[in-house]
């Protein structure tokens, strides 16, 4: 078990990697905005990067 | 003599704002082939303009029909827009919010009227990109800013934001003030610090399992100390960087004699990391490591939370410094120069058109005008005001020009003193945690003598164990439950409560709703919507309903009257050769035809008939008759209208058995028509502002727990006398600062859901405090006769908080208001 002796201190290593680059994601403000991007995923905008002869016939747009 | 041509009854809604359409009009729209009633020009030139810049998806990903009318009609924007447009486009208004980058590119945040949903957020960003010369565009749901880059060679700002009303949101720009800086440093710093505390307590409890496991299955010393010295580590930054604000507000309070929650929060962190230092340095004892962080991490999520809901109405300050407008024309030696507004200074002469706004408090010296004064007092009808008048900065001049000398600037204006009012505001520490708080004078107090008793006990029987044994009392009465116990609750129903439309800015609010006793209301702008709507249209002979919309519209579109904007989204036309008679109506050119719209005989003297009030299809409301120069072509009615969904409020309130009255400083015959329809039956009408304050001040002192609802400057006093004061979204800014909080959407059915919330909220808030105290009860004496081991310390803790947490978390929900037959 004396791999512990380098394991436990490379995972600390990990943890200050960790915790410095939560600390960039904060300050280049990542996390401004919570709310938007969890949306954005879900519109489907990417009509011109699929193959023409992949797209499925659309249905009119209506509301809801 | 009038007919409705078209009655139809249809009940069709807007397909893009999700209103009525208005029986006898028909504006459409093709929307992919399809075409979709839309329930004014302004709608349709915004819904047109979508679809043809390809963002049609729009519909399908917004929620609601949440999205608002669109203030503007036509392709074309009107004129004074375009012109105070063009104005953000000179350098010198520029430089306060534009930052110049490399290659002609410029940057500016704007701040986005009209965001509701994602969705909004999508086609902005995809209408702004399309523009040409925009390079960037991220616009945040949260704050509702948008950051737009673009090449000044290629576009203008003035364009960029035109494309923005052309969609049917306002943009504005964005300047923030030191404060706001600030709070924005604090955010992060408290976000940094919460990371620290998480990232910092995971990798602690993976050692403390070892541990534990150690302690039941035995583990080798040089492995036990190796994970001491590591847990040791990583806690000391947890410790230092994270837990730092619980030690400086513990000492705080200390100097002011005064003892916190922070207190005993800092005694028991502070001493259970010391204790474990200690014994990891000298090979002793036990470690509490796991307890420190995931303590601190507990709390501080707590208070990160609480932050956010206080930071909430700093948005409120910066829409209000929005109103003071970037430029001013100045009088200098003759000349009218555009200068910024805030290089004015005192005696300065400016120059301020019909349609613009006063940059800064001053005195008129030349000009009648009526100014609109909605901004301060809510009072929708604009006031008269002459030579030697006081104007205030943010209103509106609305007829003609004024001269005006500026008495003060900066700081020192009105607007700025209302600003200063809502700092304060601010500032105020919200009384969330007060209750928890002097339960922990208590609390601390006992738990102190608690341990003193017991050391003392232990150095007689066991003067090796005893310190050991007095530090696990510490670390198991250890406040975490009972700190939590209060603070989220009120934060999980704060939260839910924001979500759906109310903005709770004091603390007490959610006690005191659930304890209210009368809910009292204020008319104009609570109960109704505060601002003239065209309630009925009435053709005369064949004329179709559009068409005299549209004329009507069209010979408004040149007025700032509040009348006017009830034509407004109608105009596709407009009229040339505009006259006004103040007070009386308009005449006006369109085409070849001459028309007039006004007072009955202001308007059919055109048509040499004679025409009054009494003509008109009924005596309810304000009818306006349009005429042309043969014949009389349509009533309008226009009437301050009742607000939606008061009705199902009101028989939901009552059936809470709460009281509902009304109190109004109006005298007129609309006061007992209001009251007859909403069926209440206490009135009290024609009061002043003291009046109304000594009525809640008298029900109050009877014993009565009085919720007041208003939004005028006129509510201000009561609003700040009653013991819980909730303001409209759209109330005057002074109003919105002195209420405890704030009915943001206007919906005025939201306040049945948070007198539900806040009943089942008190009724949480019980149940936690009831276990934390129960919890320590038990743990207390268990510990004090040494029979607790850290890691049953540590687990009691855990799960005791997360029941804690648990249980507020059921606030997420709204309570279900029963349907009303």
């Amino acid at each position: 078990m004396e791999i512990l002796f380098v394991l436990i201190p490379i995972a600390i290593i990990l943890l200050g990697f960790a915790i410095w680059a939560f600390f960039w994601s904060v300050n280049t403000g990542q996390y401004d905005d919570l709310d938007s991007p969890a949306h954005s995923i879900l519109f489907d905008d990417d009509d011109d990067l699929i193959p023409d002869d992949a797209k499925q016939e659309k249905v009119t747009t209506t509301r809801d | 003599m009038s007919s409705n041509l078209n009655s139809q009854h249809r009940l069709e809604r807007c397909f893009h704002c999700g209103q009525d359409v208005p029986n006898g009009t028909h504006f459409v729209a093709n929307i992919k082939g399809t075409a979709q009633s839309m329930c004014c020009p302004g709608c349709k030139a915004v819904a047109e303009t979508i679809i043809s810049s390809g963002l049609e998806h729009y519909y399908k990903y917004r929620q609601g029909d949440s999205a608002i009318v669109p203030e503007l009609s036509g392709t074309e924007l009107p004129s004074t827009v375009q012109d105070e447009l063009k104005l953000y486009d000179n350098p010198s208004i520029q430089q306060a919010f534009v930052v110049t980058l490399e290659d002609n590119s410029k940057e500016a945040t704007l701040v986005i009227e009209g965001i509701t949903c994602a969705a909004c957020v999508w086609l902005l960003e995809h209408h702004l990109v399309k523009q040409t010369g925009v390079d960037q565009a991220s616009v945040n749901l949260t704050n509702h800013r948008a950051r737009i880059r673009w090449n000044d060679n290629k576009t203008s700002l003035s364009s960029i934001m035109a494309a923005i009303y052309h969609i049917g949101y306002q943009g504005h720009p964005y300047h923030p003030d030191k404060e706001e800086q600030l709070l924005t440093l604090e955010k992060k710093r408290a976000f940094r610090r919460l990371g620290v505390a998480g990232l910092g307590m995971m990798q602690v409890m993976m050692m403390s399992i070892a541990l534990y496991a150690g302690a039941l299955q035995g583990i080798e010393d040089k492995f036990e100390t190796f994970i001491r010295w590591t847990s040791l580590i990583i806690a000391t930054p947890v410790l230092l960087y994270s837990a730092r604000p619980f030690f400086t507000a513990a000492i705080r309070d200390i100097k002011s004699r005064h003892l916190s929650m922070d207190v005993p929060v800092s005694i028991a962190v502070g001493s259970a990391y010391l204790a474990s230092a200690w014994a990891t340095i000298t090979q002793s004892g036990e470690v509490y490591f796991d307890s420190v962080t995931m303590f601190t991490f507990f709390l501080l999520i707590g208070r990160y939370l609480e932050m956010q809901a206080r930071h909430r109405t700093g948005r409120a300050g910066n829409a209000l410094l929005n109103l003071i407008p970037a430029s001013a024309i100045k009088i200098k030696d003759a000349q009218e120069v555009l200068i910024p507004a805030t290089e004015l200074a005192i005696n300065d002469i400016v120059l301020v058109k019909p349609g613009h706004t006063i940059p800064a408090d001053g005195i008129i010296i030349t000009g009648y005008s009526s100014v609109d004064e909605s901004a301060l007092t809510g009072e929708y009808r604009p006031i008269n005001k002459t030579v030697d008048d006081l104007v205030v900065g943010g209103t509106i001049n609305v007829e003609s020009p004024l001269r005006l000398k500026i008495t003060e600037v900066g700081a020192d204006t009105k607007l700025s003193a209302i600003v200063r009012l809502l700092d304060r505001a601010q500032e105020e520490k919200p009384a969330v945690a007060k209750i928890a708080d002097s339960v922990a004078s208590y609390f601390v107090a006992a738990v102190l003598i608690t341990a003193t008793v017991v050391s003392v006990t232990w150095w007689q029987i066991d003067p090796g164990n005893a310190f050991w044994i007095t530090l696990s009392v510490l670390v198991v009465t250890c406040p975490c439950a009972l700190s939590l116990a209060t603070p989220t609750a009120l934060t999980a129903a704060t939260g839910t409560l924001r979500q759906h439309g109310l903005l709770i800015t004091r603390g007490h609010v959610l006690e005191s709703l659930a304890t209210a006793t009368h809910i009292i209301f204020d008319k104009t702008g609570t109960l109704t919507e505060g601002n003239l709507s065209l309630n009925d249209t009435q053709a005369c002979g064949s004329h179709d309903i559009q068409s005299v919309l549209e004329i009507a519209a069209a010979l408004e579109a040149h007025s700032e009257h509040p009348i006017a904007k009830a034509f407004r989204k109608y105009q596709v036309r407009t009229a040339e050769t505009m006259h006004s008679e103040l007070g009386q109506g308009l005449e006006g050119t369109i085409g070849t035809d001459v028309y007039r719209i006004g007072k009955p005989q202001f308007a059919s003297a055109l048509c040499q008939q004679h025409l009054t009030h009494d003509n008109a299809p009924n005596l309810d409301g304000q009818w306006l008759l349009l005429c042309s120069t043969k014949e009389p072509l349509a009533w309008f009615c226009l009437n301050d209208q009742i607000r939606k969904g008061t009705h199902q409020t009101l028989s939901i309130l009552r059936r809470l058995g709460l009281e509902i009255q009304m109190l109004t400083g109006d005298n007129s015959g609309a006061v007992q028509e209001v009251a007859r329809e909403l069926s209440i039956d206490k009135v009290i009408a024609n009061t002043s502002p003291e009046d109304k304050l000594a009525y809640i001040q008298q029900l109050q002192n009877q014993g009565a727990k009085v919720v007041m609802i208003g939004d005028g400057i006129n509510d201000i006093p009561v609003l700040a006398g009653a013991q819980t004061s909730i303001a409209m979204g759209s109330a005057t800014d002074l109003a919105k600062t002195n209420a405890d909080a704030v009915l943001i959407s206007s919906d005025i059915i939201r306040l049945t859901d948070s007198i539900l919330l806040s009943r089942k909220t008190q009724s949480i808030i019980q149940q936690n405090l009831t276990w934390a105290l129960l919890y320590n009860l038990i743990a207390l004496p268990l510990a004090a006769m040494g029979f607790i081991a850290p890691y049953m310390a540590a687990i009691g803790m855990s799960v005791s908080s997360l029941i804690v947490v648990g249980n507020a978390l059921r606030l997420t929900k709204l309570v279900r208001r029963n349907p009303v037959k």
